[in-house]
């Protein structure tokens, strides 16, 4: 347990908060799919959102990068709040790099035209250079070697892979992470699961909606537990997981740990 | 403990392999299939000898007037005497060369956008798609660097074919991808408008399209407005075009996974960037084959402006059929015309072909 708690460099309180969500509510239709959501994210946090299906927590993060729209509540993303108008909305997504359960690379493109795009259409960097980015990433995540592969070529873990680096060559200062390893075959999942990891240690804010309870555990500062669109439960893992408050949050866990 | 020996490998079976087993397993696989295949083979021996016959072997080639078609084959005199009025229509004989060179242009213009590793290919298709036109079109008019003026209306055959299905195409593409986006807008006022443009112009006929835009219209706009009139078909049918287009482009869109929509964004690009680099480009290569149909029929539909009094290729040939020295000759000229129709429509559907296997990126998903 202490080397779960050495590499898990403390967060400073006082300083601002990255993200911030207050009194966010969001409906589809007549459902009431988020409920008066308050949330503060420090720089250099690791969040593990875990819930049940269909409980908010992915509608949430999307929320944060405008996915989502929330009908009511303020979201302020490093300063800047979420509203309609485009400009803050394009300066929040080049700060917020998200990854996705289902990877979605450009079927149409090379691994490496992957990762340059965003970085040679969105900050305009040259291509040279956002080429030589794309690579210290794709090394970063162990698959250089791919770099002249079509997505369709590797597999689900590489893919996956792929997608974290073509996240991070926009240099995010925040990561969302939407069930990332859920589509993958068991084999794959720790490969990705390494790569976050890393990517933790490195001092990323993380936001992780996942049920990798093991990443959970070593890797996160803060677990928090939503059903029916509201945070139901949060705390450090340790207590999250060997002392949970609410019979929700019991339940849940009696029936993710059971097996 | 015991070694395993590998079984080698045996050649299959003699049935299996050879064109005997391709005969067995394609021709003659059931009795139904054998019946179809001699049914089949005897139809063919009934239809292709006679015409072999008749278009090739008892055929007149060489000669300029009726006269040498004596031998009861096909004359194919009667073509080659009118093969000029088939190319260039009413154009002045003498300023022939003009449509030559601007045809010899185009070919030297296209062979590099052949080559894999052309160096200057950025700059040559926006140069055949913006520059060549306006090339072409000087050349083709002329009243400019001493060339004699032709009006548009002395502009025929094939070459009027292929003036109109180009521009055709290369107008109701991109207005079909505008209209395809616009309908699947959020914008209420967009989409609307995209709505009714698609579904009026899809509804009527193109020969309703073409008879208005040459008769009704002149009568709408004010005395003395010179429009000419080839303009007028070419906007008549790239629009009409466009809205089939539209539908074509949008199956492409709607097969696009949302997930490749939401990663756009998430990355930071802008509408028109995710449809340009991202959308578009999957969209576009699923639909290919959409495309093309819609260009070869647009390829045939212009054989329409015959009503509109403009000489298309199959207009000078019917025009000959009703010339008194060469009665009777209607099944040659028509033969020749789906001919030359054929070609181009099957060289699409090849360039078609070619482009999806060029395009292909291993599994899409």
């Amino acid at each position: 347990m202490s080397d779960a708690n050495t590499s898990r460099p403390d967060v400073d309180a006082s300083e601002r908060l990255m993200i911030e969500l207050r009194h966010v509510h969001k409906w589809y239709g007549q459902f009431h799919v988020l409920k008066d959501i308050n949330l503060g994210v420090s720089k250099g946090e690791r969040i593990v959102i875990c819930g049940p299906s269909g409980s908010g927590k992915s509608t949430m993060i999307r929320c944060i990068n405008r996915l989502e729209e929330h009908q009511d509540g303020q979201i302020i993303v490093d300063g800047t709040e979420l509203t309609d108008d485009i400009k803050h909305i394009d300066q929040i997504r080049r700060e917020v790099g998200m990854v996705f359960q289902h990877f979605n690379l450009f079927p149409h493109l090379t691994v490496l035209e992957n990762c340059c795009l965003a970085p040679i259409w969105v900050r305009r960097m040259p291509r040279r250079e956002a080429e030589q980015v794309a690579m210290q990433y794709l090394e970063k995540v162990k698959i250089p070697e791919q770099a002249r592969k079509y997505p369709g070529q590797l597999s689900g873990g590489q893919q996956q892979r792929v997608a974290i680096a073509r996240s991070l060559c926009m240099n995010p200062s925040i990561m969302l992470f939407d069930e990332p390893t859920s589509a993958l075959d068991p084999e794959m999942i720790k490969e990705v699961l390494d790569t976050m990891v890393e990517l933790a240690e490195s001092g990323m804010t993380m936001l992780c909606v996942t049920h990798e309870m093991g990443f959970a555990k070593t890797v996160a500062n803060r677990v928090i537990f939503m059903d029916g669109g509201e945070i139901i439960e949060q705390n450090e893992p340790e207590a999250f997981f060997h002392n949970p408050q609410s019979d929700r949050t019991k339940l849940f866990l009696s029936q993710i740990l059971a097996h | 403990m015991t070694t395993h020996v590998p079984h080698p490998d045996l050649p299959p079976p003699s049935t299996s392999i050879g064109a005997i087993a391709w005969l067995r397993a394609n021709l003659f696989s059931s009795w139904l299939n054998s019946l179809l295949t001699l049914g089949a083979a005897y139809l063919l021996y009934l239809t292709i000898p006679p015409l072999v016959q008749w278009a090739l072997i008892d055929a007149d080639w060489f000669g300029d007037s009726r006269e040498a078609c004596e031998s009861g084959g096909a004359c194919w005199v009667f073509v080659g005497v009118r093969m000029n009025q088939f190319m260039y229509g009413l154009y002045p004989e003498t300023e022939y060369w003009r449509i030559n060179l601007a045809a010899i242009l185009l070919v030297l213009l296209m062979v590099p956008l052949f080559i894999k590793r052309f160096p200057w290919k950025r700059w040559l298709v926006p140069f055949v798609l913006f520059g060549y036109p306006v090339i072409a079109f000087m050349l083709f008019s002329g009243g400019v660097f001493g060339l004699e003026y032709v009006e548009t209306s002395r502009w025929g055959g094939l070459t009027l074919t292929l003036i109109l299905s180009s521009v055709g195409m290369a107008a109701s593409l991109p207005l079909g991808i505008l209209l395809a986006l616009g309908r699947r807008s959020d914008m209420p006022i967009v989409k609307s408008v995209s709505v009714v443009i698609i579904e009026f112009w899809r509804g009527v006929p193109l020969i309703t399209v073409l008879f208005m835009s040459s008769v009704m219209l002149p009568l709408f706009l004010p005395e003395g407005t010179h429009f000419d009139k080839l303009l007028r078909a070419m906007i008549g049918i790239a629009l009409f075009q466009s809205a089939y287009m539209a539908e074509v482009v949008r199956s492409g869109l709607q097969a696009i996974p949302k997930g490749q929509y939401e990663a756009a964004q998430a990355l930071g690009l802008s509408y028109w960037q995710s449809m340009g680099l991202i959308i578009l480009p999957q969209a576009l290569k699923l639909v290919i084959p959409g495309i093309v149909n819609t260009f070869i029929a647009l390829f045939k539909d212009t054989t329409l402006v015959l009503i509109i009094g403009l000489f298309d290729m199959l207009a000078m040939i019917q025009a000959a059929l009703a010339d008194p020295n060469w009665l009777g000759y209607a099944i040659e000229g028509l033969s020749f015309a789906a001919l030359v129709y054929w070609v181009f429509c099957f060289s699409m559907s090849r360039y078609s072909l070619s482009l999806e296997r060029k395009l292909h990126t291993g599994h899409t998903r």
